[in-house]
């Protein structure tokens, strides 16, 4: 079995808009899908994440590049004749069918005999939990069921890939977590590669192996869900993902990936690169550090203490959340888990406090 | 509180249907009438065979009629199914396809519905003369061979005038289609065919549906196109009627135009059923 389920190489997708100029959806994309992972594609709409599921789906074809399914260029082949299948972002289901014949679609296409096609069904409609539904029509199915019963067509057909377009958009909350931790049971069981595509970021982290973040048809950085969320790979993606403080300033020192920035107001930084970045002395950069890395308690060995003045204190049950000024004006966002027994806040607004921070969590981004 | 009617508002609408229906009750009731020169109503007709039938009867011994019939009948089957599948392809093109010239194709589609039919009429038999002559004399074309007007240039003009009846409904039925389903389809390894057949159509089949019965019922009743554009053989009912009316009116006339509304009347409550289906969905 080839490594790759899914391989885009240099792979572009350009049309016309609205008023003639042309409109790069997916810009000189390559990514490597390995084949039975949770694979997501996350960023903002219109970030190009959508037309590249659909070119691996053969609904749009690159301008340029190719895509490749298991290490076969797909090149111009139709949609019908590719080893995938999509769950569509509105279900899409055929509404002059039933739920039945729905799932057997692709069988009977296929050319399947009915009776393996009506157990195969069942059996896929057993798997989303929607056991006895054959019957019915799609419009008698709530929003959730009927999410499951386009999986279930999908995932009848054994693909090679399964590629999902934003499938839980449209539910709500509740019922999307649920269906995320579905998602997730499913995709262990049957151990097909899913390609998910989403635009939130705490959907991607909870349920992939691997994410890609994109914006303006570009990948921004691939990787693990934990190491996009510690190791952002530049200020977008920092942002993107979860919650952030961006600190501006210039490099002053540098020894390996140890990073000394000097930041605006004078305050000084221990910071870490990321492996293979380049920074010189004097370059402008940005620190990243997220708020729940920071701590108003001291700990042994912090790398970074600064002195503040608490302007904000925001309860949010689990936490609280502490606006501190630095000098130079600079803001800090710190995240203090609320483990006291009686929730009592650190510091009142006005306190003057201080802010630790180790050198791991305060990571340097030259973009 | 229920909303008592005004008298008056009840009287206006008894007169409006009065005023709708009254000819046509009429016109049933002397298809029954004894009196052969149908002026007064001098009882129900039991005369023959077919008692009070007697003139229907008779319209079913009048070969000039059964013809005109049947030439009518052919008119509407064959420019229905050929309206029906043209009108429903232009449908789904502008539906779905950008192309160079879009606007202008689907104003002029559409020209036909507004445009006084007489002006159709005289543009097609304009068209129809000078498109014969042409190749009438650039083949050399003479005696039966020749191309000239008649059941052929009818049915035509039937497929000209009903494409943008059925295009029109069948794309209000397209708007709320949704294109996923049928990338749903292809994705399901059917392929474009298929995907029309076994999807596309029977969510449009309401819609296609409504616009064949509109189609052929407009064809069934047309005169003004068909008067121009008709020739030797090509005679239909209206045409027919038309020609009976300036000799003499018997209950025979009546009889068939009794027949033809109750036809008239079963082809648009089949319309309706199918629109309201195509509403449930």
């Amino acid at each position: 079995m080839p490594e790759f389920a899914v391989e885009l190489r240099n792979v572009s997708k350009r049309f016309p808009g609205p008023s003639g100029e042309i409109v790069t959806a997916v810009n000189n994309v390559t990514m490597q899908i390995k084949d039975g992972e949770f694979f997501s594609m996350l960023g903002p709409s219109g970030c190009g994440k959508t037309t590249s599921l659909r070119m691996i789906a053969g609904f749009e074809l690159p301008t340029a590049g190719e895509i490749y399914i298991h290490d076969r260029p797909m090149g111009h082949t139709p949609p019908y004749k590719r080893p995938v299948n999509t769950v569509f972002q509105n279900y899409a289901l055929f509404p002059h069918m039933t739920i039945g014949q729905n799932v057997g679609f692709g069988l009977e296409m296929k050319g399947v005999e009915p009776k393996e096609i009506q157990r195969r069904s069942s059996e896929a409609l057993e798997m989303v939990r929607l056991a006895g539904y054959e019957k019915r029509m799609a419009r008698q199915l709530s929003g959730g069921q009927q999410q499951r019963v386009a999986l279930a067509r999908a995932l009848v057909n054994h693909p090679e890939v399964l590629l999902l377009d934003e499938p839980l958009g449209a539910l709500d909350l509740k019922l999307r977590k649920e269906m995320q931790l579905e998602l997730k049971r499913l995709q262990r069981e049957v151990g097909i590669t899913f390609v998910f595509v989403t635009h939130d970021q705490e959907e991607a982290l909870t349920m992939s192996d691997r994410v890609a973040v994109m914006s303006a048809g570009n990948v921004l950085q691939m990787g693990a869900a934990s190491e996009i969320y510690e190791k952002p790979n530049c200020r977008f993606v920092a942002d993107f993902i979860g919650e952030t403080n961006f600190l501006e300033g210039a490099v002053k020192a540098q020894t390996g990936r140890d990073v000394d920035v000097e930041l605006a107001g004078g305050l000084l930084c221990r910071a870490t690169a990321d492996e293979g970045s380049q920074v010189v002395s004097g370059q402008k950069v940005t620190v990243t550090m997220r708020p729940e890395k920071l701590g108003l308690r001291p700990w042994q060995g912090a790398d970074n203490v600064y002195d503040g003045r608490v302007e904000e204190v925001v309860y949010i049950g689990t936490d609280t959340h502490y606006t501190v000024v630095l000098a130079g004006d600079q803001r800090l966002r710190v995240r203090e888990q609320n483990d006291d027994p009686l929730s009592r806040p650190l510091a009142a607004i006005g306190d003057a406090v201080k802010v630790y921070c180790d050198e791991v969590s305060a990571r340097v981004l030259t973009e | 509180m229920t909303k008592r009617r005004s008298p008056w508002l009840l009287a206006v609408t008894a007169l409006v249907y009065i005023f709708l229906y009254a000819p046509i009750i009429v016109l049933i009731v002397f298809a029954f009438n004894s009196s052969r020169t149908n002026v007064v109503f001098e009882g129900v007709v039991n005369q023959g065979d077919c008692g009070p039938f007697y003139w229907f009867c008779q319209l079913g011994r009048n070969r000039e009629l059964v013809a005109a019939a049947r030439n009518t009948l052919v008119v509407a089957a064959t420019s229905t199914v050929a309206s029906t599948v043209i009108g429903t392809m232009a449908a789904l093109a502008l539906q779905r396809y950008k192309f160079p010239g879009k606007a202008y194709s689907e104003i002029s589609l559409y020209i036909p519905i507004v445009i006084p039919e007489i002006v159709m009429g005289v543009g097609l038999l304009v068209l129809y003369s000078a498109l014969f002559g042409f190749i009438n004399t650039t083949f050399g074309l003479n005696g039966d061979n020749r191309l000239s007007l008649g059941l052929g240039t009818v049915i035509l003009s039937h497929i000209a005038f009903s494409v943008p009846f059925v295009a029109l409904v069948v794309r209000a039925r397209l708007q709320g289609f949704d294109k996923a389903v049928e990338e749903a389809a292809m994705d399901l390894y059917a392929n474009e065919w298929t995907t029309f057949w076994r999807v596309t159509l029977p969510i449009i089949f309401p819609g296609v549906m409504s616009g064949a019965l509109l189609a052929f019922t407009l064809s069934l009743d047309d005169f003004i196109t068909t008067f121009f554009t008709t020739g030797p053989g090509g005679t239909t009912l209206p045409i027919y009627v038309y020609g009976l009316l300036r000799r003499v009116t018997t209950p025979e006339l009546n009889a068939l135009a009794t027949i033809w509304i109750v036809i008239v009347f079963v082809v648009l409550m089949l319309s309706q059923l199918a629109g309201r289906r195509s509403e449930a969905h």
